[in-house]
Order: structure tokens, then sequence, then C-alpha cells
């Protein structure tokens, strides 16, 4: 049976696809480095904590870069009612972004990381070895190369189809992607302007133009689902993304409060960024409205609950967790402590990895050419996929918080003298990291049921 | 949402805020940019500094430690370590030892790797350290631990 309205939005199932197994990769790195953080030598010097963490943050990055790909090319032709532009090329950029995704882990993996700079030869344009930028810089290249191919492919659809607001949100949202990955090139000798722009990768990606390819996403999901009038959802889309700008973009300061930059970014930084959640909680109140004022009952249950669950999510780890550490006088004690870490966790889960995994399960059963939904046995094993690694993440977040505070109590509260040293205060905290570890282990069950979800069949009288 | 309240008035304060926060936040950073100098003795910067700083890269020490708050929980905050350890008479001492002792190998410990580094590259990344510790963090971290 053949479900899609253009044939071309066929395209996205290998990103999907690829996306999960790369997912799978970045959980099983995530629980070697929690056992790391408790059990120091637990693989000997085989795979170095820093390695491992390369792994699991850069498959995050570039499975959600896979994922999004995926759901522009399913919902940018079905919006724009046409076919893409080509399917060829979106292909054909599929085996050259997994290529060199594949190879790079496999060079983190397989020689030490001063090897690999020497042989990717980082030192004719050093771009390496900073967070979340580890990769050679030939692959950066790469990256760039893939975006700009992607990027006409959907600019060349959308103009000669429909324009509709969703479709520009979504691509205004990934031409920000791709221009702001180009700071990944600028790493000046001088550490204050590196650390300084830095941040119009990372901040102005996850709080900025991520957030329309999120807002996005999720109103096309919401319109199909709830069959409510697209002009409702898609006003609420602009004020959604509008939100997002007007407090993301000066939120940025948040990141420069100790970084040699002058004081009134601590004024800035912290009022912008307390709005932040603004936007969030919109999110929230729209997704629930929509879902109660539906004019239809979509069969496809687990899609509307990872909607929903996106959106609260994406509103408690971003929202509540980043308002947390946010205000400047707060963020002096718990910068860069395990509190950092819980708040990366929720807010990437809940805003990135859900969405992505929310557009999935509206898409696949009918890139699958299953109908509108799948077979209400895979549905149960999908919401049990949903339920437990949801769950699984609130306990993560709930015990690296609780890491943080008292690591924030031992270490930073008290006077030089008294505090208690790095070392000795995360030695204070292996019970937490322990109950992590087991959270984590809950996560991972909850993904093995979500996958297998996708090969439960009804039985066949 | 009220009736008159249309779809174009949202998206034009979708495109028109964006545009307007985002000119308003590259002033801001021109002047910032302007005032660092002030702030991060740039003319202290020597070419052991730059070594250091791309030896710094090259090993990924970030992927363990962070650097004033930013990068893994996993290690001690590295961007006041020449003070902590020592300082002018006793940090270069303290950090060749200590990049020559690695892997500690003490059972159940967190595990930093050896990266087999010359004593010129352990001296170039000391100068980086230093030159980091005197940077004007607006008084970051609260106390010596980090
Ligand atoms: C979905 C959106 C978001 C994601 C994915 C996200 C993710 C992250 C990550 C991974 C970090 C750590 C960066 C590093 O390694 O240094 C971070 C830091 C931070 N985030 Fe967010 N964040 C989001 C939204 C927010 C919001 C809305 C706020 C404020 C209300 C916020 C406040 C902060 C602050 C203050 C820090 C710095 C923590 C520190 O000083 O160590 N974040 N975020
Ligand atoms: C079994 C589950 C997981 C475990 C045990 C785990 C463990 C860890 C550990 C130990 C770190 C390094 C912290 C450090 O630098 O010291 C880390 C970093 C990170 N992980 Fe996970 N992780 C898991 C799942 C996830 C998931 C599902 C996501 C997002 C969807 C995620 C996103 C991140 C991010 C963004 C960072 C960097 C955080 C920052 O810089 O603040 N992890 N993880
Ligand atoms: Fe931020």
């Amino acid at each position: 049976m053949n479900t899609l309205k253009y044939q071309s939005q066929a395209v996205a199932k290998p990103y999907f696809v690829f996306a999960m197994i790369l997912f799978v990769g970045q959980i099983l790195f995530g629980l070697l480095m929690g056992l790391q953080y408790v059990v120091g030598d637990i693989v000997g010097t085989l795979i170095p904590f820093n390695v491992a963490r390369m792994v699991h943050t850069n498959l995050l990055i570039v499975w959600l870069l896979f994922g999004f790909m995926g759901a522009a090319y399913y919902l940018v032709p079905e919006e724009a009612e046409t076919e893409l532009y080509s399917p060829k090329l979106a292909i054909a950029l599929f085996w050259i972004f997994a290529a060199a995704g594949v190879a790079t882990i496999l060079g983190y993996l397989l020689v030490p990381y001063a090897t690999l700079a020497e042989y990717t030869l980082n030192n004719l344009w050093p771009t390496m070895g900073r967070e979340f930028l580890e990769q050679p810089t030939i692959t950066k290249i790469g990256i760039v190369v893939v975006a700009l191919g992607f990027l006409f492919n959907l600019g060349m659809t959308i103009l000669k189809g429909r324009k509709t607001a969703i479709n520009m949100v979504l691509i205004t949202g990934l031409i920000g992607l791709a221009v702001f990955f180009l700071f990944a090139f600028y790493n000046p000798s001088n550490l204050a302007l590196d650390k300084y722009f830095w941040w119009f990768v990372v901040h102005l990606w996850v709080e900025g133009v991520w957030e329309l390819i999120m807002g996005a996403i999720l109103a096309y999901v919401l319109i199909k689902v709830t069959g409510v009038d697209r002009e409702v959802i898609e006003k609420w889309l602009y004020v959604i993304v509008a939100m997002a700008l007007i407090t993301g973009i000066l939120g940025t300061g948040h990141h420069f409060y100790w970084l040699m930059t002058p004081e009134y970014w601590q004024w800035i930084g912290s009022i912008f960024s307390a709005m932040e959640p603004l936007p969030f909680f919109a999110m929230v109140l729209y997704a629930f409205n929509m879902v109660n004022r539906r004019r239809r009952e979509h069969p496809n249950k687990a899609a509307t609950l990872w909607a929903l669950g996106t959106a609260v999510m994406a509103f408690l780890g971003a929202g509540v967790w980043g308002f947390l550490h946010t205000l400047s006088f707060v963020n002096y004690y718990t910068h860069g402590s395990q509190i950092t870490a819980a708040h990366g966790h929720m807010a990437f889960y809940g805003a990135y990895a859900m969405i992505v995994m929310t557009i999935i399960s509206y898409a696949m059963p009918k890139i699958r050419g299953i109908g509108e939904a799948n077979c209400n046995k895979a549905q149960v094993w999908e919401m049990w996929g949903f339920w437990l690694m949801t769950v699984g993440m609130v306990f993560i977040t709930l015990f690296l918080t609780g890491a943080g505070v008292l690591q924030v109590w031992l270490q930073r509260l008290p006077e030089g003298g008294e505090a208690l040293s790095f070392m000795a205060t995360q030695e204070k905290l292996a019970i937490f990291y322990w109950l992590r570890e087991g959270a984590g282990v809950v996560f991972f069950l909850g993904l093995v049921a979500y996958l297998y979800s996708f090969f439960v069949k009804e039985k066949t009288a | 949402m009220s009736e008159s309240f249309t779809k174009g008035m949202a998206r034009n304060i979708y495109y028109g805020g964006a545009v307007f926060f985002f000119l308003i936040f590259l002033g801001l950073t021109f002047h910032t940019t302007k005032e660092m100098p002030k702030r991060d003795h740039r003319h202290n910067i020597t070419e052991a500094v730059e070594r250091g700083k791309a030896l710094w890269e090259e090993n990924n020490c970030i992927g363990c430690h962070t650097l004033i708050g930013e990068g893994a929980y996993f290690a001690p905050e590295l961007g006041n370590v020449y003070i902590r350890r020592g300082g002018e008479a006793g940090f270069k001492a303290f950090f060749n030892g200590w990049m020559k002792a690695q892997p500690l190998n003490i059972p159940g410990r967190r595990q930093m790797p050896q990266f087999h580094l010359t004593d010129q590259e352990i001296d170039d990344l000391a100068e980086f350290l230093k030159w980091t510790s005197e940077l004007n963090t607006n008084n970051w971290p609260p106390n010596i631990e980090g």
C-alpha cells in the first residue's frame, strides 16, 4: 500500500534509520562514561574518558542533524505540494554524510586524538579540540558541503511550490544552522576570542535556530494529528519562534559572564535568558490546546504522545532547568558543575531528541507503506519506549542535579582554605553517580523497547 | 489568541524582531571585542602560549577538564591551576612531574592518559596555562579549588 502523497518524501527513510543507529551508539558510550565516573579504570586505558565523551556528544549532534534532514525531506515536499527538487541529490548526500560521520568516529576510537589531528593536517587550519567541535577540519568542510547541497535541494523545492509558514520557519532555521556553523572555522590563538565566538555555534544553535526547526516540525505534526485549522497553528508558530529569537539572541549573554567581557553582560544575559523559558512554555500551552481542540481522532496515538511529550520535556529541560542556573549570581556558583550536565541532558533530550522521534513516529508508518499508523501492538511497544526513556531521563537529571547541588556546597561555597578539592568532592558524589547510571540503564531499556516497536507486526489471522 | 492579531502581524514580529535583536547583538559584540584587550592581556600571548594552546587542543584536554568553567566535568578546572599548584615558584616543576607520572594507575581512580609530550611541549602548555590564569574573568571561580 502506498500512503505517501509525494513519492520523494521516501528519501527521509535512510536518514531516520541511520539516526536511530547512531542514537544507540550514543547511549552505549554514555553508559560507559557513567561507569568511568565511579570506577575510573573500568576499561583501563583502552578508551579514555575524553574519547568516550567525544563519541557520545558528536554522535548526538550528528544523529540530530540526520533527524532534522530527514524531517525536512519528509515535510517540505508535502507542505510545498510538489515533489522534492532532486531525490538523487538527497540520497547522494546521505551517503557522503554517513561515510564522513563513520570515518570520524572511527578516527576518534582507533588512534590517539593528537595523531588524528596530525593525519588530518589540523596545523594547516586548526579547528579541533574544542568542546562539541572536535571533528577534524576536513570533516567540518564536509559538513558544510552536505549542508549546502541540502539547503539548495530544499530551497529549490520551496521556490517551485507553496511557501507555507511551516516551510519558511523551517528553512530559516536550517539556513541559520548552516551559517552559525561557520564560526566553527574561527579559532584564534587568543582564548578569549575563541571562547566568545564558540558560543555563536553552540548557544545560537540550541537556543536560537534549532528552536525554529523544532517549532516547525511540531507545528506540522500537530496539524496532521489534530486536524486543527492551519491558520491557527501557524499564527502560534510565528509567535513562538519570534519569542525564541527575541529572548535567545541576547540570552547568549548568559555564557559571557566570566569570559573577559564587560560586566553589562551579567545584566543583559540574566534578563534576556530569564525570558527564554517563555517560548517553551508557549509550546506546552499550544500543543495541549491543539490536541484538546482536535477535529479528528488520528489513529497514531504514539505520535500524539511524542508531540505532547516533546513540549513538556523541552519546557522542563530547557525552560525550568535552564532558568535554575541562568541568573549571573547563581551561575557564579554553578558554572561548569554537574548542574550544567543535568540541564544539558534534559534539554537536549526533551527538545531535540524527542522532536526527532516525534516526526519519525508520525512519518515512518507512512514511508514504510503501513498506513496512517502502526498496529496497536507496535504502538504499545513504542509508548513503553517513550515512557521508559522519558522517566529514565527525568531521573538522570534529578540525580545529576543532586550531585551538582552537593558539589557546589562542598567545593564552591566555602572559603578557599575550607573548600574540598575537585577530586575529593567527586568521591562524595559517588552515590549520585551510581544512581544516575541506574537511570541510564532504564533509559537504554526504553530505547530497546522503542526500536523493537519497529519490528512488531499484527498477527495475520 | 484574538482574531484581530493576524498571522501576518505575527510573521512580521518574527522577522523584524529577529533582525532587530541580532543587530543589537552584533553592536554589543563589536563593543565587547574592543574592550577585551584590557581583560585578556593579549600582548602577553607569546609564541610559547600559542603553541601551548595548540597542544591543549590537539590532545583534547577539554574532553575531561573545564577551562574557565567550560568543557567536561570529569576532571579539575584548569583555568586557575597555575595558581593552585604553585604559581611562579612551583608550577612548572609540579606540572612537568605531573604530566610524566600519568597514568597514575591508582586502582579505581579516574585515569588521565599519558600524552608523551616533550619537555619543550610541557613548557609550552605551562605557559598557556599561566597566561590563562591571568585573564580577567570577573572573579570566577569563587575559590581556588575551581
Ligand atoms: C533546548 C534548548 C537547550 C539546550 C539543548 C541546552 C543545552 C545546554 C548545554 C549542553 C549546555 C552546556 C554547554 C557546555 O558544555 O558548556 C548548556 C549550558 C547552559 N544553559 Fe542551556 N540549553 C538549552 C536551553 C537553555 C535555556 C532556555 C536556558 C535559560 C533559561 C539555558 C541556560 C543555560 C546556562 C545558564 C548554561 C551555562 C551553564 C554553566 O554556566 O555551566 N539553556 N545548555
Ligand atoms: C544512558 C544514558 C546516558 C548517560 C549515562 C550519559 C552520560 C554522560 C556523561 C558521563 C557525560 C559527560 C559529563 C562530563 O563532561 O563530565 C555526558 C555528556 C553529555 N550527554 Fe549524556 N548520557 C546519557 C544519555 C544522554 C542523552 C539521551 C542525551 C541527549 C539526548 C545526552 C546528551 C549529553 C550532552 C549534551 C552532554 C554534554 C553535556 C555538557 O557539556 O554539559 N546524553 N553524558
Ligand atoms: Fe545558552
